[in-house]
């Protein structure tokens, strides 16, 4: 059925409630909150969360804003806690103690800290060993929950609290790592990175693929955080268009290996416009720091153009 | 299980592990008192075209099952403005909070 954003708002109630205490403007909760409308109504599911902004701000004793059995776990194992799950209800299915018409999903939410960095380890794992699940990252470029501190997603020249931008440094000096294609190098059936974009259409097809995809699948999802970026809170779908537009954030997926790039910006815009509005980078705009715009913008080409090769290579 | 505690709420009347026993409860928790401005719905220059419908992270946007939005439910809206940013028929209007 082709997507059509009322109908799936209308007849797929929220399973990602009110009530939580993440921030005014916060770019995770519609993230989250559209990528369950993707399980089927009567599908149940189990969400493994590592620690950070999300999970302790929705699931804050005595209250929670998930709908699904939710486990929190800490901060470098969702991926294995939802592994262990997923084994666990494979065997009691197989005993007959589960019943047959019933099916439960298995997501993990996790930040960029808890998947980029201290969560690889668990996440490959999951991922090798063949776990029927998704692996969620909410990338918000840093561990905000902690304070903005870099994290290996952060993207370059970001000013953080571990990377300031000073006359010592011009804010973290390390590019960053592209996870997507990392978990693409473990041959998984579903790899995808989207974004909260118009309709989200591109989301939440690619939640309905990763979830309903049997094996291992992983879904990169940039959500921004108007603390941490610094950019005012009414902004989010703005950065985010700007984040697509720039071609600093692609979105696209890979299916068996092959890669379809779902949005190609009929004009691509300079990465400035999409830097410009985010305090993390104002010392860049500063004269003298050309160069790092300059930079920050071959890079970003660059990454954009062996996407495109990738693209026209594994469709041959 | 209660949602009634405080810091004399003795340990034996919490739940063993943290557990949380009712799906969702967090809709109990209001957070409409966060806002320091607030979005006015102006019905009349609605369209009803959806735009502004997943974009709210606090769910503060009703949909009926007929597909139409209606007025924003100020018990959990935190005032952040991104709905009325993506309206293209400026029915959404960020006004002072009385
Ligand atoms: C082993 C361990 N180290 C440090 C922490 C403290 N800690 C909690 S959340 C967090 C950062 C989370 O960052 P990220 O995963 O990017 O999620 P975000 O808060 O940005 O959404 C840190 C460092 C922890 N909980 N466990
Ligand atoms: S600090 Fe950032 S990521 Fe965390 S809840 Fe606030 S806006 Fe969201
Ligand atoms: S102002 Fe923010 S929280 Fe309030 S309804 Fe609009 S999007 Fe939701
Ligand atoms: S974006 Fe504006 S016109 Fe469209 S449904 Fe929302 S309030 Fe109505
Ligand atoms: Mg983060």
């Amino acid at each position: 059925m082709p997507y059509n954003l009322k109908e799936v708002i209308a007849n797929k109630p929220s399973r990602f409630t009110s009530g939580h205490r993440m921030c005014a403007g916060c770019g995770a909760p519609p993230v989250a909150r559209m990528i369950l409308r993707a399980l089927k109504p009567e599908d149940h599911a189990v969400i493994a969360n590592a620690t950070g902004c999300m999970e302790v701000s929705t699931f804050m004793y005595p209250y929670t804003s998930w709908t699904d059995s939710y486990i929190h776990t800490a901060f470098e194992n969702a991926a294995s806690t939802l592994s262990g799950v997923e084994a666990a209800y494979k065997s009691m299915k197989k005993q007959g103690k589960l019943p047959d018409d019933k099916h439960t999903k298995f997501i993990a939410f996790g930040g960029d800290g808890g998947t980029y960095d201290i969560g690889i380890q668990a996440l490959s794992g999951a991922m090798e060993r063949g776990h029927d699940m998704v692996y969620v990252c909410y990338d918000n470029g840093a561990y905000m929950n902690t304070g903005i501190q870099r994290s290996s997603a952060t993207p370059k020249f970001a000013d953080t609290t571990t990377s300031p931008a000073g006359s010592v440094i011009p804010g973290k000096m390390q590019s960053r790592k592209d996870l997507t294609e990392i978990m693409e190098a473990h041959h998984l059936p579903y790899v995808a990175q989207s974004i909260a974009f118009a309709n989200f259409k591109d989301l939440y097809e690619k939640a309905e693929k990763a979830i309903y995809t049997e094996g291992p699948c992983f879904l990169n999802v940039l959500a921004p955080c108007p603390r941490g970026w610094g950019y005012p809170t009414d902004m989010l779908m703005q950065i985010n268009k700007l984040a697509v537009d720039t071609c600093y954030w692609p979105l696209y997926e890979i299916i068996d290996g092959k890669y379809v790039i779902n949005y190609k910006p009929a004009k691509k815009l300079p990465v400035e416009e999409f830097l410009r509005p985010q305090k993390r980078f104002k010392h860049m705009f500063k004269p003298g720091n050309e160069w790092m715009i300059e930079e920050f913008q071959k890079e970003v080409d660059k990454r954009w153009d062996d996407l495109l090769k990738l693209e026209e290579m594994t469709n041959k | 299980m209660s949602t009634n505690i405080d810091k004399n709420t003795p340990a034996k009347d919490m739940t063993i592990g943290g557990n949380i026993y009712e799906a969702g409860n967090a809709v109990e928790f209001k957070t409409g008192d966060w806002r320091s401005i607030k979005p006015k719905y102006i019905s009349e220059k609605c369209t009803q075209c959806g735009l502004c419908f997943p974009v709210c992270p606090d769910d503060a946007i009703p949909v009926g099952k007929d597909g139409k939005r209606t007025d924003f439910n100020y018990d959990y809206c935190k005032g952040c403005g991104v709905c009325a940013k993506v309206c293209p028929f400026k029915a959404i209007e960020m006004v002072n909070e009385e």
